[in-house]
């Protein structure tokens, strides 16, 4: 691990400490469910349709209506005038119209029906189950099937075309060895810990919702869109997420219901989903079912690559994965091909998880690829390294830097890939794996200002947000490493919509992004401060010693008091803006992190039982703001592939649409006990080509591909290859 | 909001003062009944709170029985039962279910009462004849991967989760209760459920006024110790299928056999067919192989659960095994067998 360049504590690269953790501990952090109106909120309870698709043909609220403490039941037929769900114009799906209770129409099984608001959450709750409600079902239309997936979507996320490819990949699958196989992967969530909460209040003019979401400027528009509301009316304050992963990009059931509570009844309303509310009334990642062909020489050189997804996708909510991706930049071939085609379905919505497209399709890809590899009986490790790509394999442009064969290489010396033994204990058998994963690095337009008060104190102002990833600290680092000032001179003002709009945080591009801004919005304030001065252009800033300045160094050092250059400022402070771009010099070159990952487990041959005794992950993402936060956001990305690749299934029935395993009792996903040794190292190289700050995406590269080491290692292990996601006990049990 | 009355019992005569028993529930350490009456599966009128119930939270050692009051909570029974050889199996089980804060608050009576973890019966928009007698069933042509092979019907295939209860059925541990009159009576534990029939919403044989308020276990030898439980992940899961098992050697043949099976039945299964097939006979892998198909044959897979007979029959015969080579081995071993 490269040492901090700087000496300061809190510059850029040190592993430091939350600035915000001692908040956190302590309980002083404002989640989304801790109260900041001056009056105490009235308590929404979210009751939902119990089918997925129908029209509403009776409600009688009477009863609820006239239980103790209950405020108004509100439905469609009382509430207040909302844009409709869905219009062609809405393709913006973060800002678009999330309208509820507006319609007799079902959209999805949970989809609310009513929002009882009561005093107390006992008597809404209590209410809600006194409602009468009869929805005449409609048929329910579920993906069961790949040929059923037949619409190409209009893009996929990340940026992507439903469909690319290289060459002609008939004709170079019908050369060399040819494998085929179909893998599926169930609908997963986030369920991150803190469930989707919002405390809504409209005083007549102004509508203020504090929430838990990841981006906050598109929140705005989308309450600005369903209620037909003038922005500047709306303010959305987020300053704490417990964790997002996709399911708090934009706002859901939560935010909209609390928000029509507080319109109706002109007072502050909560409404805090249960953890069985949110598999339904929150977004989750869709089914897939991916088919694959390849082929190889016998030297293991691929040929043609194809990957057929199909997923679903919700009905009037444009989004899509790329699943398919992993298989357009993984490894060059002769011939590439990769569809995505989707259906509509009547599920709840479907939207980001955790590293859309990547997470699920380098588990299912990179299996496949293992097939082949051990068909062949080529070492896996050795396989990818020969067929890895020197440039982009589809568009052929230079990687703006790669370092996946050091990822290989070094992951596996530090694992001891070569030095593996299989051993038998008991009815336990070993087995090891390896897997790799690149992940597209985006930038994304972002402002933050930050100010010099005559106190001395740097307060940055964005509307980004902190959803556990450590932004509060690693911007704190990127002010004082600039200003090479304490930390505790620093302020971070997140989640708040008055603030300059930032990138949000998700896909892995909020750090560079909004870092980058707040680098920019700290040169300018470097400069205005020269200026100040009466300094010529270029003389550079270089400390904040308490209430002194100091410009240059050496014989040119000199010093100005903070009174002295704020005293003609307006307010005795002086604020700078900042901003970032896509550099689209830059975008010529294929941007990505990567990385290798390695992996021992324990198979019990009696129960299929599959138990993790290590994974080690080697990555490259550019420069590493903080080595700590880094390295927990990688490990813990790691942990979640394990799980999905033994674990997590959200079963749906297709009876009723519903989800059926809505707690975490039956929603499995690793437990501390389940996971063994997990290590990482970091190849650091920073990228300028990706950012000023030479920094790329790191959120989402833990997870990508961290699965298939899991599953490769389970078939090194007793021969067992799992096609279907997840791999519980009984499958395997059946390939013993 | 629907009140309800806390009656605070303190001693099991307090149980007399109580009006009506009618929608009443006792209250133990709460871990299931304080979440179903979250989710409004539960609303009872009355709830008897055991948390000053003083004598029940003594472990009573005597040269024939212990006996566990029923506020002995998992974690303090596990740790006695890890103590004692002839208990091995108990503290086993205990130490694999649910997580160390869970155990912490569960208790003894509690736990043998737990409710099942049919997604369906905790879904309120969904019928279910547990929950809401005569509404049907949604689990039979359902998601049913967690549900019952074994003593099923057409109205239920829900599962008993407890690990603890199938350990206490293998043990042949009895059940001590009291009534509203005062009147006391032991059950053993075998005997405590009723099959689902048409009123799977009826679990046990126990009066709406009958309060559990120990458990005792006799101190017999049974050999060796083994309790294994096959789950999704390694804590916080439920069993796929478990077994418990206590077997005794001698010279080749079995002498002494208790099996139970967690995670399979609509009760803990006490496997009675397979103790008989085996008792007395000499320990091979054929005859575990048809002892395991003896006690399976009436199993019936409902789609997604098929696959917990193969599994069963597979745990069961290396139970069985590994249960008779440690007893060919040791001879005299009484207990788990901890180091592998």
């Amino acid at each position: 691990m490269p040492a901090n360049t700087s000496s300061n504590p809190y510059g850029i690269g040190a592993a430091a400490n939350r600035v915000d953790g001692r908040l956190k501990v302590q309980g002083k952090a404002t989640y989304a469910g801790e109260n900041l109106f001056d009056r105490a909120p009235l308590i929404g309870w979210i009751v939902g349709a119990d089918i997925a698709s129908g029209t509403l043909k009776r409600v009688n609220t009477e009863k609820a209506e006239a239980q103790e403490g209950v405020h108004a039941v509100i439905t469609y037929k009382n509430s207040v005038d909302q844009k409709p769900f869905g219009l062609p114009e809405d393709t913006q799906r973060f800002g678009q119209s999330r309208a509820m209770l507006n319609e007799d129409k079902i959209r999805y099984a949970g989809f609310p029906v009513a929002l009882v608001v009561a005093d107390t959450l006992e008597q809404a709750r209590y209410a809600g189950q006194l409602i009468d409600f009869t929805i005449e079902p409609a048929s329910i239309s579920l993906l069961t099937k790949h040929s059923e997936a037949q619409v190409a979507p209009e893009s996929i996320d990340g940026g992507y075309e439903a469909d690319a490819g290289l060459g002609d990949i008939d004709s170079a699958l019908s050369s060399g060895q040819r494998f085929n196989m179909t893998y599926t992967t169930p609908n997963q969530v986030s369920a991150a810990m803190e469930p989707h909460t919002s405390i809504a209040n409209y005083d007549g003019t102004n509508l203020t919702v504090h929430t838990s979401v990841q981006i906050l400027a598109s929140a705005v528009d989308c309450l600005a869109s369903t209620f037909n509301l003038p922005k500047e009316n709306i303010r959305v304050k987020s300053p704490f997420v417990g964790g997002g992963f996709g399911s708090k990009l934009g706002l859901h059931n939560d935010a909209i219901l609390a928000s029509i509570g507080a319109l109706h009844l002109q007072r502050p309303v909560k409404v805090a989903m249960t953890r069985r509310q949110v598999f339904h009334n929150a977004p989750h990642r869709g089914m897939s079912i991916q088919q694959m062909a390849f082929s190889a020489d016998a030297n293991g050189k691929l040929g043609g690559v194809q990957h057929h997804s199909a997923m679903p996708m919700a009905k009037d909510y444009a989004f899509a994965e790329g699943t398919g991706v992993a298989a357009r930049v993984n490894y060059q071939a002769e011939a590439i091909d990769s569809k995505h085609r989707v259906k509509v379905v009547d599920s709840p919505m479907l939207d980001s998880v955790r590293a859309p497209g990547d997470a699920i399709g380098s588990l299912a890809f990179e299996a496949a690829v293992d097939e082949i590899a051990r068909s062949l009986e080529i070492d896996p490790v050795d396989f990818r390294r020969n067929n890895i790509a020197p440039v982009h394999p589809i568009t052929g442009a230079d990687f703006s830097t790669n370092n996946l064969d050091k990822c290989l290489l070094e992951g596996a010396e530090k694992f001891g890939w070569k030095k593996r033994q299989h051993t038998t204990k008991g009815t336990k058998k070993n087995g090891f794996g390896v897997s790799l994963g690149m992940r597209m690095n985006m930038i994304v337009p972002s402002e933050a200002s930050i100010t010099l008060q005559n106190d001395g104190q740097l307060v940055v102002r964005t509307d980004m947000t902190d959803i556990g990833t450590g932004t509060y600290t690693i911007l704190t680092q990127i002010v004082a490493e600039h200003f090479n000032v304490d930390a505790n001179r620093i302020t971070i003002n997140l989640g708040d919509s008055d603030s300059p709009a930032s990138s949000g945080s998700g896909g892995s591009f909020g750090a560079s992004s909004s870092g980058t801004a707040v680098l920019n919005a700290c040169e300018a304030l470097s400069l205005k401060l020269s200026e100040c001065a009466g300094l010529a252009k270029g003389n550079e800033l270089v400390q904040l010693n308490d209430n002194l300045v100091i410009f240059g160094k050496g014989d040119t050092e000199q010093q100005h008091s903070l009174s002295d250059l704020l005293g003609n400022t307006q307010n005795n402070a002086l604020t700078a803006q900042g901003s970032v771009a896509p550099d689209e010099g830059n975008d010529n070159y294929a941007q990505y992190s990567c990385a290798a990952h390695f992996a021992e487990v324990e198979v019990d041959t009696v129960t299929g039982e599959v138990r993790i005794i290590r994974q080690h992950g080697a990555f490259s993402a550019g420069r590493i703001l903080n080595h700590k936060t880094a390295g927990s956001q990688l490990k813990g990305g790691m942990v979640w592939g394990a799980s999905y690749a033994l674990f997590e299934e959200l079963q749906q029935d297709p009876r009723d649409g519903g989800f059926v395993n809505c707690d975490f009792a039956e929603y499995h996903f690793a437990v501390n006990r389940d996971i063994g040794d997990v290590s990482l190292h970091i190849i650091e190289e920073p990228d300028y080509k990706a950012c000023k700050l030479g920094s790329k995406g790191i959120g989402e590269l833990g997870i990508t591909g961290s699965g298939a080491a899991i599953a490769n290692a389970v078939y090194d292990a007793v021969g067992a290859r799992v096609r279907d996601f997840p791999i519980t006990p009984d499958k395997v049990m059946a390939q013993l | 909001m629907k009140p309800f009355a806390v009656f605070p019992l303190h001693k099991k005569h307090d149980l007399v003062q109580v009006e009506s028993f009618e929608h009443s529930r006792f209250l133990a350490g709460g871990t299931n009944l304080v979440d179903l009456m979250k989710h409004q599966i539960e609303s009872p009128d009355q709830i008897i709170d055991l948390s000053g119930f003083e004598q029940a939270y003594d472990i009573t050692d005597s040269e024939q029985q212990v006996t566990i009051g029923t506020m002995v909570s998992n974690t303090e029974l596990a740790d006695y039962a890890y103590q004692q050889p002839g208990l091995s199996l108990l503290s086993q089980a205990l130490l694999a279910g649910a997580t160390v804060q869970l155990r912490n608050r569960a208790t003894t009576g509690g736990n043998l009462l737990q409710r099942t973890r049919c997604y369906y019966f905790y879904d309120t928009t969904r019928p279910c004849n547990k929950r809401k007698p005569g509404s049907g069933c949604a689990a039979i042509n359902g998601f049913n991967r967690n549900h019952a092979i074994l003593g099923t019907s057409e109205h239920c295939i829900a599962s008993h989760p407890s690990d603890m209860a199938t350990a206490m059925t293998a043990l042949d541990a009895t059940v001590h209760t009291c009534n509203a009159n005062g009147e006391t009576r032991q059950i053993p534990v075998r005997e405590l459920y009723r099959l689902p029939g048409d009123t799977p919403h009826i679990e046990t044989h126990l009066g709406a006024d009958e309060l559990i308020t120990a458990v005792s276990i006799d101190k017999t030898p049974r050999g060796t110790h083994i309790y294994q439980k096959v789950r999704d992940r390694s804590s916080y899961a439920f069993a796929l299928v478990s077994v418990a098992c206590t077997m005794q050697v001698k010279d080749g043949i079995i002498s002494d056999i208790n099996l139970a099976f967690g995670g399979v039945g609509s009760q803990p299964w006490h496997a009675q067919a397979a103790e008989e097939y085996l008792r007395g006979k000499s320990a091979t892998t054929e005859l575990f192989e048809h002892a395991a198909d003896v006690e399976l044959s009436s199993a019936k897979g409902s789609g997604y659960n098929d696959f917990k007979i193969p599994m069963l029959k597979r745990t069961l015969v290396h139970v069985l095994t590994q249960a008779s080579e440690h007893q060919n081995q040791h001879p005299e071993h009484e207990g788990a067998i901890y180091a592998r």
